[in-house]
Order: structure tokens, then sequence, then C-alpha cells
């Protein structure tokens, strides 16, 4: 048992808690209408906006995945950062006309939009349905990386014991997402993002100068991990990987319905369009984390016996906590991990919030209850933020990945199938609803096929035309194919059925 | 496209500048190697960092052409 870690851990654990309870006054408004609980009133300006959704993409994923991976796999790793670069000018370019729709029809979630925009209820319960099932495993990303770091502290062991301190950091995740909504992952983002800023510089700083610079970290690390491999012969290799995992991602990422609500909450489209130019700041930050692997790798980790455990229980998750805890006393290890947990709790919160909207707006008020009052509608999002959270619990338990990043890559592919109906939408007038609802399962079943061939242990799956091999991420090829039939159906039905009413916005 | 007062800024062309970071990032050969070094970091990896830089500029020499 680590106590100086153990301590400042909970300290700032317990500091955090009480002000997400604390939150529900912050800007106060009235916590049973669903925009208030689940969007904090729109009111949110660029600087929250830009801890928000901070908050919201840079999660347990960058601070404990992506180093995995960098660890373990080397140069592939990095495909993080051309994927956060590429977002900024989606950010920009499409987004801010999404919140224009929103704002004026009071929509809360892509569902709204997308049955404001077809009418096809079908259509919207596929897209609310395929955010829930892509969240799911994007929290259980959050989940490992909590698990990680607490374990790394030596608390734990066997069984239930084991787990306690997980549920009980969850049980207080759910009582103050239930009692203040969005507000209260608005507020610990500041706090998150303060003690994440400190933590990497510090890391950046003080474990080069130990081991005297950048070079010898470097050239710690075996040289054919230093760059991507180079393809031999008729296929692309490690490059159409690469690539393709950045651009899937990126085009996957503001579809989650987590990205959505912060982008929706924030009060003006400007907010927005700032943030594009304001959130690279966290992809340094990001870049720098997953340097983070070769470090671990310089330090040599992997072969201290007194990582071994560590190692053997969490694989190759736990390069950064023994990392940590290898170059720095105890006390400071308590605060890294601390920013890591508050950094899993933030993003937990926001998705089972974004999935809570799903959930009362689309489903319930939708589907049984289209009479619900406002208090009924926000009263059951906020029993179905607990129920997701349960659904993340079950991807742990039922999909053993080798890689925790891999749970973001599997939610990416079915997150993205939505693209055609929300995004396109926007620019192409031909597309209508029973079309994009066919070009939707196509590329689900597609997607999902492809992932099991690979037991769902990976997210990449070679397609060859004419004897030249394309390996890529599944989500870019299955959303290919999903255009398509969107596209050729729509314009094979055109002569069948009235045109959609144009976009208001 | 009826726009609201307000909000929705004029298009500016420089928006094509958005392109450079999806040629830059997605033609992966190009820098996929060591060297030149930058403060002991590999090409591979200085070469995208800064990447990240020039893509924050690009949005926000747009953002201020077009407020």
């Amino acid at each position: 048992m680590n106590w100086p870690a153990l301590i400042v851990f909970i300290a700032l654990f317990v500091f955090v808690t009480g002000l997400g309870f604390w939150a529900a006054r912050w800007r106060s408004g009235d916590l049973t209408l669903l925009h208030e609980w689940g969007l904090g009133g729109r009111r949110f300006g660029t600087f929250v906006t830009w801890f928000l959704l901070g908050g919201d993409l840079y999660t347990a994923y960058t601070f404990i995945a992506v180093p995995a991976l960098v660890y373990g796999a080397g140069a592939l790793g990095f495909f993080a950062v051309p994927y956060t670069i590429l977002i900024y000018p989606l950010l920009y370019l499409v987004f801010p006309r999404l919140w224009s729709i929103a704002h004026k029809h009071g929509y809360v979630t892509s569902s709204d939009v997308v049955l404001g925009r077809y009418g096809n209820k079908w259509l919207a319960l596929a897209v609310g349905v395929t955010g829930l099932v892509a969240t799911m495993p994007y929290i259980a990303l959050q989940l490992v990386g909590m698990q990680v770091v607490i374990g790394a502290m030596g608390v734990g062991g066997e069984g239930l014991m084991g787990d306690l301190p997980l549920i009980i950091a969850f049980v207080i995740l759910a009582a103050f997402t239930y009692t203040s909504g969005l507000r209260a992952p608005a507020m610990i983002a500041v706090v998150k993002d303060v003690l994440i800023y400190l933590v990497v510089i510090a890391i950046t700083i003080l474990v080069p100068l130990k081991l005297g610079g950048f070079e010898p970290i470097f050239s710690a690390v075996p040289a054919a991990k230093l760059t991507l491999v180079a393809p031999v012969g008729d296929t692309y290799g490690a490059y159409s990987i690469y690539a393709t995992l950045a651009l899937g991602s990126a085009l996957a990422l503001f579809l989650y319905p987590h990205s959505l609500t912060a982008i929706l909450s924030s009060s003006n489209p400007g907010a927005i369009r700032r943030n594009a130019a304001l959130l690279p700041a966290y992809s340094l930050v990001l870049g720098l984390l997953a340097l983070l692997g070769f470090m671990a790798v310089a330090l040599h980790v992997g072969t201290d016996p007194a990582f071994a455990d560590g190692f053997k229980q969490y694989g190759n998750n736990f390069a950064v906590p023994a990392l940590i805890l290898a170059a720095f006393p105890g006390w400071f290890a308590g605060v890294a991990f601390a920013a890591i947990a508050i950094g899993a709790l933030v993003p937990s919160a926001i998705m089972s919030i974004a999935c809570a909207n799903i959930v009362s707006r689309n489903i319930y008020r939708g589907f049984f209850r289209p009479d619900a009052t406002n208090a009924q509608e926000s009263s059951v999002a906020k029993i179905a933020s607990l129920v997701v959270k349960l659904g993340a619990l079950v991807f742990i338990i039922f999909v053993p990945v080798p890689y925790a990043l891999q749970f973001q890559l599997l939610g990416g592919l079915w997150m993205i199938q939505v693209l055609p109906s929300v995004i396109l939408g926007l620019y192409l007038r031909v597309l209508t609803g029973w079309p994009l609802l066919a070009g939707w399962v196509v590329g689900t079943v597609l997607g999902t096929w492809m992932a099991s061939t690979t037991s769902f242990k990976a997210a990449v799956f070679t397609l060859t035309f004419f004897g030249v091999s394309f390996p890529g991420y599944i989500a870019l090829y299955s959303l290919i194919a999903n255009i398509v039939v969107s596209v050729v159906l729509s314009l094979l039905l055109k002569p069948f059925v009235a045109p959609a009413p144009a976009m208001a916005d | 496209m009826a726009t609201q007062p307000g909000p929705e800024p004029k298009r500016h062309w420089l928006r094509i500048l958005f392109v450079l970071p999806f040629i830059a990032m997605l033609w992966v050969p190009s820098y996929n190697r060591l060297t030149p070094e930058l403060f002991g970091f590999p090409f591979f990896y200085w070469y995208q960092l800064l990447w990240v830089i020039i893509s924050a500029a690009i949005a926000g020499i747009i953002y201020k052409a077009e407020h």
C-alpha cells in the first residue's frame, strides 16, 4: 500500500466530489428540465466549453490507453496525434451549423436533429441506439483507466474487495451526476485540467532531465518501433492503417453523444469556432502524453520486479502508472493518479448524461410516452444515466481486449455509421430517411462482421483490390459502404418520395 | 440559406486552408522517417506535433478573417 499516494489521492477525490454536488447551485436553473440538467441550460461560453470539450476528448484514452499502445506497439500509437489534428477543421466547419439548428428547434440529441430533418422515427431510433451502444465501450475504457491507477496504489486484491474502490468511485460519480447534471462535470473539468497540465509538464520536464534529454529516451526504444514498418510488396501496410485510424477516429468523434452534448451546451456558435483554434492545446499535451510510453521503455519499468504484478494484472495499461511510481515520490504519484482518475470521471459523467438524454428524449418520449411531462422526461434521464454505466461494466467483463484503446476503436466503428444521417444530411438534400436507415444497417452489420473476424480484438480489416492490399480501420471501410447505399437508394427512390423539408438553419 | 442575424459568419475563401492538415497527415510516407531530428525528437514525432500548432494557427486565421 502506497500511503502518501493514497492520502493525496483521497484528499483530491473528496474535494472534487464536494465540488460535484455544489455544482447544482452554479448558474442555477430548474434541474427538472432536460436542457437544464442535461445541457447546463446552454449557457456555457468559450472558456467553459473549452474545458468541457477538453474533458470530453482527453480522457483515460489519452492518459492510459494511448501511452500503453505507444509503449507496446511504438509509432503506430502516435496516430492519436493526427487524429486530434483532423477533428478541428471538422469542428469549425460542421458543428456551428448543427448548433444553430439544435438551438432553433430545442434539440438536445442527434436523434432529435435526424427526426426533425427526415421525420422518420425509426432512423432517429437507430441513431439514438447507436449512440448508446457506442458509448458503453468508451465508458468501459474510462473504467479501465481508473482501475489501473487504483491498483497502482496497492489498493485492491482479489474478487469483490478488489473491485470495491472502483465501485465506490462510481457510486460517487453516479450520485453527483444525478443531482447536478452537466454542471458537475463542467466544474470538475476545470480542476481536472489544472491537475493534468501540472502533471504532464512535471513529467515531460523531469523525466528527460533525469535521463539526459529526449535523445536517450528515443534511443532506448528499438529502432523498428520508432517509425511505422514501411510496407513491402503489394500492400499499403502500416501506412494505410495509420491514416485510416486517424481519419476514421476523427470522423467518429463528434458524433458521440457526449461530444455533441458539450457542443450544444455552448452559448453560441462563435464559442465553438474559437475552440477549434484553442483546443489544439490539448493535442500538444496528448502528443507529450503519448511519449510517456517511450519514457516507460527508457526507465525499463517492464523488467522491474516491483511492477511485475501490475503488468501481469493490467498488461501494457500499467506502463504510465509504473513510470510515475518509478520516477516520482509517493505524494506526486497521488496527484498524478488523482488527475488520471478525475480525468476518467469527467468524461464518464458527460457520456452517461449524453446517453441519458437519448433514452429519455428519443426512446421514452419518442416511442413510449409522447405525452410525458418535462419533469418526467428529466427524471427518466437521471435513471438512464445509471443504467448506461452498468452497461460499461458489462463490456469490461465480457470483451477482454489486449489494449484498452480497442474499446474506443470498437465504439468508433458503430458511432461513425450515423455520419450520413447527422452530417451529410446537412449538405446533401437528396438523402431521405429510409435509404439512410438501409445504409446504417449495411454499415453496422458490415463493420460488426469485420470486427468479428478478429474476435473483436482488433479494429483493422484488410481490403484487397486488384491484388493490392489496403489494411485499414474498419469504421472507415464500413462507412463507405453505408454512404454508397444511402446515396444510391436515395437517388433511386427520389421519384417516389416527397423531398425532405428544407433544412431550417 | 436563411441565417440567423449574428452567429453565422460569412464564409471566407481562406477556409480552403483546412485542406492542408488532411493532406499533410494522411500522406503518411512523407513523414515516416527518423531524420532530421529536432531537440532529440525523431522527425516522425516533431513533425506531427508541429502540425498541431500549424492547424491551430489555420483555425485562428480563418476565425479572424470571418469575425
